[in-house]
């Protein structure tokens, strides 16, 4: 499917879906309330068919922070990006290790680094750092005074 | 046997007597000797100065010219670790951990700048351990990013002679004879 007939399939299930423009993916933004049934809906729509999660990211823009999901069908060949608000004081998005399983991994690094808690994940600890560490070091406030020089 | 001369790196004289000779020499300098040549290294690479240490141990640099082809894969067979890369904060405890199960006399290279004091990319960081030496004793170390393969053999025989010399670290250290 282009990218004009994903738009189009995708504001049925969405209607009012903000996309960005000049992007080589079909790219949309949204917010957390909501996701779980769309994201659920692009995995089961036959038309989507979008089996495979091949990114999930997060970053922080200092006001909110946004969950960024690269999904890509291995049958049709298309692909979406959807950007995913979330809270700055308290982000939490549901999570998508139910629909993609790869998520699994990808949701306790979000989780470890960024500090985006995705709720019903199985097993949300970290992945990278060590169990006890205090923090969150890929936050765009994150201060670490004894290993980190602040430039 | 026909022993004409005592070899240059023997530490100790061979005197001839008929049908044979007498080897003197002090027993820890013949131990030291020994145990110089034959330095096992383990197989230890925590990032990109792993793949200069294994174009060591090929057949270009053939870190074996010098003793130290038996690569081992547990460090209850090693006698020395060259710690090849990045040690972070995680990998801190395993590091000490090989290094305590390593049998005595265990010598440590610190190979590369992470090695020796974080690295030039990684040192501000949350995550890395500001130079091996925090974690484990370390006997020789070697500047680079990656260090050549040269500078590795360099250091395995500035090792070797560190051995040799019987001197403890302290000893080297305070520049104090025995």
């Amino acid at each position: 499917m282009t990218n004009e007939e994903l738009k189009l399939k995708i504001e049925e299930l969405l209607p009012g879906a903000a996309f960005e423009e000049g992007t080589e993916w079909l790219t949309l933004n949204m917010d957390a309330e909501g996701f779980k049934p769309f994201a659920q809906q692009l995995r089961n729509n036959e038309a989507l068919n979008f089996d495979y999660l091949f990114c999930l990211t997060a970053v922080d823009w200092k006001t909110h922070f946004s969950v960024v999901y690269h999904l890509t069908s291995t049958a049709i060949r298309h692909t979406l990006v959807v950007k995913v608000k979330a809270d700055k004081n308290d982000p939490a998005i549901e999570t998508v290790c139910d629909i993609w399983r790869t998520a699994e991994f990808h949701e306790r690094e979000a989780y470890d680094l960024m500090g985006i808690s995705f709720t019903g994940h199985p097993d949300l600890r970290r992945l990278f750092l060590e169990d006890d560490h205090v923090g969150f070091p890929l936050r765009k406030d994150y201060e670490d005074p004894i290993n980190m020089i602040k430039l | 046997m026909d022993i004409k001369t005592t070899p240059t790196n023997f530490p100790g004289t061979i005197h001839e007597v008929p049908g044979g000779g007498i080897v003197l020499s002090k027993l820890d300098d013949v131990i030291n000797w020994a145990r110089s040549n034959s330095l096992w290294p383990l197989t230890f690479a925590t990032s990109c100065c792993g793949i200069e240490m294994m174009s060591v141990a090929g057949a270009k640099y053939d870190f074996s010219r010098f003793g130290f082809e038996v690569a081992r894969a547990t460090p209850r067979q090693a006698d020395v670790i060259i710690i090849a890369g990045t040690i972070v904060n995680k990998m801190a405890p395993v590091l000490k951990r090989l290094y305590d199960q390593m049998a005595d006399p265990k010598y440590v290279v610190a190979m590369g700048a992470c090695a020796i004091s974080g690295g030039p990319f990684f040192y501000n960081t949350y995550s890395v351990v500001k130079g091996a030496d925090h974690v484990i004793p370390v006997d020789v170390y070697i500047p680079g990013c990656p260090p050549r393969p040269e500078a590795l053999l360099h250091a395995l025989m500035a090792l070797q002679e560190k051995i040799k010399s019987g001197h403890t670290r302290e000893q080297i250290r305070e520049q104090k004879p025995l």
